[in-house]
């Protein structure tokens, strides 16, 4: 495994191109581009659950896709991704391609796609074994249909079916955990990454598909539209996601935790909070006890992922 | 050769002549058997299939449309709640020309909860798209699924296709049947041939499942819809085929004492050999009676149902299932869609039978005779929709 060469793979052709209709400062396609480009040493065929990735690029008679490309349905990702590889490997045994191709297979999917409708495919895909990288894209609520919460959503976020009004503040439950659900499959790798850390992101790329077996990428994916912030604030957004330590950047490789960006000096939640018009609420006085308690929910889980970390190195 | 299995069994082992590259399956009854014999073929090297032993059958179905895409061979086998928990999936393999072929021991759908016989299953699934075979016997079940193979995946069809028999009264049988060897089955179908477009080439990148709103998604389904007018042709040269390897010839529909029959039965899956029964029976009785079996439901055989049906005075639909809500069965509304706009047309009723199970007894289809004579000296049936053998 290569160490990532930004400069050098800016001359590989690109797999993933322009034209699309993702929304003006959407990371989604940048996402896309930097995995691609992590895994341009490889054949790939990818997966795309239903969402706005899928519904962007794929406008009939146009795709943006310079790899083979499969969307099936909302839930079932995981599901086409096990169906190929194992055709991949029965084709293989029976003689009908080579047995020296190689090929790598890319799921993407959204945090609705995987947290929520699409998990049971996803457990069942980790549980058996396939050979494939999963990478959800966590833009943190039902973008594509117009901003409805997801059980990725965080707790006080504002989204159209979780409003603010005199009853309610928002979402009312915190973020589900997906890294820890997927970690407790036993896969070989499972990471999170953030496009404004794209060294990280395309290294934790390579060394996913560096492994036999199912890895895992969850990735910080901003959408100005449902997050409420300017259409330029995309990668500052996501890169105050990680200082403040709201979205640690951290892989689970062979069950061994390694913090792959620890702030020198996090930032306050609120920093984050604030760039952000789903969170305009809570700028407003009275909520202060809210944004403590994200601060809170914030610091125990970084405090537990360090611990997991010195732990799991210790055994 | 010869051999006695239940049928679950027998598919088991035709799954295993065919060999398949996939086959990913989830349990229930009454088809678990067959995938639960296949993965013992499997486990024994007997076969080279990659098995997918998937956590629901909407994911079975979902791996199987990826593997189908792949340019693999593919099978699977479901019943009931299993065949509608793949109702989204079965639509998008369809459309997506996917030829994978479903195993389906018929069975009655929830609620009340219940395990056995009856055609709600499939008939639910008459608008997805997916090609339809239906068997009387074990032999039948067995014989169809080779042929479902050759079908499905030939350039002109490359539509999927259900297999049916009925849940128990056939799935759980032992029957004596014809078996073929295993090569002479691998022979007669072949390789699956090579798709256009494969998600696995990887030199000739290819986007599937996209999305194609006003103006182009009216285009699509009109091609799909050309596309079914091929497959009649292609199911009688593959019954061609079989017949020149085994002597036992299949069409699209089975005449049953049907060219001076006054009186008509309508009948699919294990029905029709009761019916056939109670035909010998009332013939002896000097009943000019007749039974008109249905092998292939989807696409529908108008033209051919026609012809059969053109004699015929009354014409009693046998439908194991029920429209809720509707004029009538589906097999009933099938059939007079057919009929409609033919100058000379018959009497027509529906007899709904054998829900969730029920017996079909050779009593219950002489009454069902009965009503049909009654129905010519009335002039019609009255009324329309009768269900056979229930309590009021």
């Amino acid at each position: 495994m290569a160490v990532i060469n930004i400069k050098s793979l800016t001359d590989e052709k690109p797999r993933f191109v322009g034209g699309h209709r993702l929304c003006a400062g959407c990371n989604e396609g940048t996402i896309v581009r930097q995995v691609l480009l992590a895994a341009h040493e490889y054949d790939v065929v990818a997966f795309n659950a239903t969402g706005c990735l899928e519904v962007t690029t794929s406008v009939y008679p146009y795709s943006s896709w310079g790899v083979p490309w499969l969307h099936e349905a909302f839930e079932n990702t995981a599901a086409a991704a096990s169906g190929a590889e194992a055709a991949y490997k029965a084709l293989k045994r029976f003689g009908d391609i080579p047995e020296d191709k190689k090929i790598k297979f890319i799921a993407f999917a959204g945090d609705g796609g995987t947290y929520d409708i699409g998990l049971q495919a996803l457990s069942g895909a980790m549980e058996r074994g396939h050979s494939f990288l999963y990478v959800m894209l966590d833009n943190e609520a039902y973008m594509n249909t117009g901003i409805q919460r997801s059980s990725s959503t965080p707790e006080f976020a504002w989204t159209t079916t979780s409003p603010v009004g005199a009853a309610k503040v928002g979402k009312a439950q915190p973020k589900k955990n997906i890294v820890e659900i997927v970690a407790a499959h036993g896969i070989p790798y499972v990471a999170t990454a953030s496009p404004s850390h794209y060294v990280d992101l395309m290294t934790k790329v390579q060394k996913a598909l560096s492994y036999e077996g199912p890895t895992f990428l969850a990735v910080y994916s901003n959408c100005n539209r449902g997050h409420r912030n300017d259409t330029g604030d995309s990668i500052k957004v996501s890169r105050m996601a990680v200082e403040t330590n709201y979205w640690p950047l951290y892989e689970i490789e062979n069950g061994k935790y390694h913090i792959t960006f620890k702030p020198r000096n996090p930032k306050p939640i609120e920093d984050w909070l604030k760039l952000q018009g789903r969170f305009a609420h809570l700028m407003k006085s009275g909520n202060e006890d809210k944004v403590a308690e994200l601060q809170q929910w914030v610091n125990s889980k970084w405090e537990l992922l360090q611990k997991k970390e010195e732990f799991s190195n210790s055994l | 050769m010869k051999v006695a299995l239940e049928t679950n069994q027998l598919i088991a082992l035709a799954m295993k002549q065919i060999e398949p590259h996939v086959v990913a399956a989830y349990p229930i009854t009454p088809s678990t058997e067959v995938v639960q014999e296949f993965s013992q073929y499997v486990a024994n090297g007997d076969v080279r299939t990659e098995f997918v032993p998937v956590e629901s059958e909407h994911s079975a179905m979902s791996a199987c449309l990826a593997a189908s895409l792949s340019g693999a061979r593919v099978m699977t086998a479901t019943a009931s709640q299993g065949l509608a928990f793949m109702w989204e999936m079965l639509h998008i393999a369809a459309a997506s020309r996917a030829p994978i072929v479903t195993i389906v021991a018929n069975r009655a759908l929830s609620a009340p909860i219940n395990i056995h016989g009856d055609h709600a299953d499939s008939m639910g699934a008459r608008d997805t798209g997916w090609l339809q075979l239906w068997a009387e016997t074990a032999q039948e079940a067995y014989d169809n699924t080779i042929q479902a193979i050759k079908i499905a995946e030939d350039p002109r069809v490359r539509f999927p296709m259900l297999v049916n028999y009925d849940g128990f009264t056939t799935s759980h049988a032992v029957e004596t049947v014809e078996i073929l060897e295993d090569d002479q089955v691998r022979n007669f179908i072949g390789s699956i041939p090579k798709p256009q477009y494969s998600l696995l080439d990887t030199e000739h990148p290819t986007s599937f499942g996209v999305l194609a709103l006003q103006d182009y998604y009216m285009e699509f389904r009109k091609a799909q819809a050309e596309a079914y007018k091929n497959v009649k042709d292609v199911v009688l040269e593959v019954a061609d085929a079989y017949a020149k390897l085994t002597g036992r010839k299949y069409g699209i529909l089975e005449d049953y004492k049907l060219d001076d029959a006054d009186v008509v039965l309508v009948a699919m899956n294990s029905a029709a050999g009761t019916a056939k029964d109670t035909v010998d029976a009332l013939r002896k009785e000097g009943k000019k009676v007749g039974v008109l079996k249905i092998r292939l439901f989807r696409p529908f055989p108008v033209e051919e149902i026609r012809e059969a049906l053109k004699n015929a005075k009354a014409v009693a639909v046998m439908d194991r299932a029920y429209t809720f809500g509707g004029p009538a069965g589906p097999l009933f509304e099938e059939v007079a869609t057919a009929m409609v706009n033919q100058n000379q047309k018959p009497l027509l009723g529906d007899f709904v039978t054998g829900l969730g199970g029920r017996d079909i007894t050779t009593d219950e289809i002489k009454q069902i005779f009965d009503t049909g004579y009654k129905a010519l000296e009335k002039g019609a049936f009255e009324p329309l929709v009768n269900w056979v053998g229930v309590r009021e």
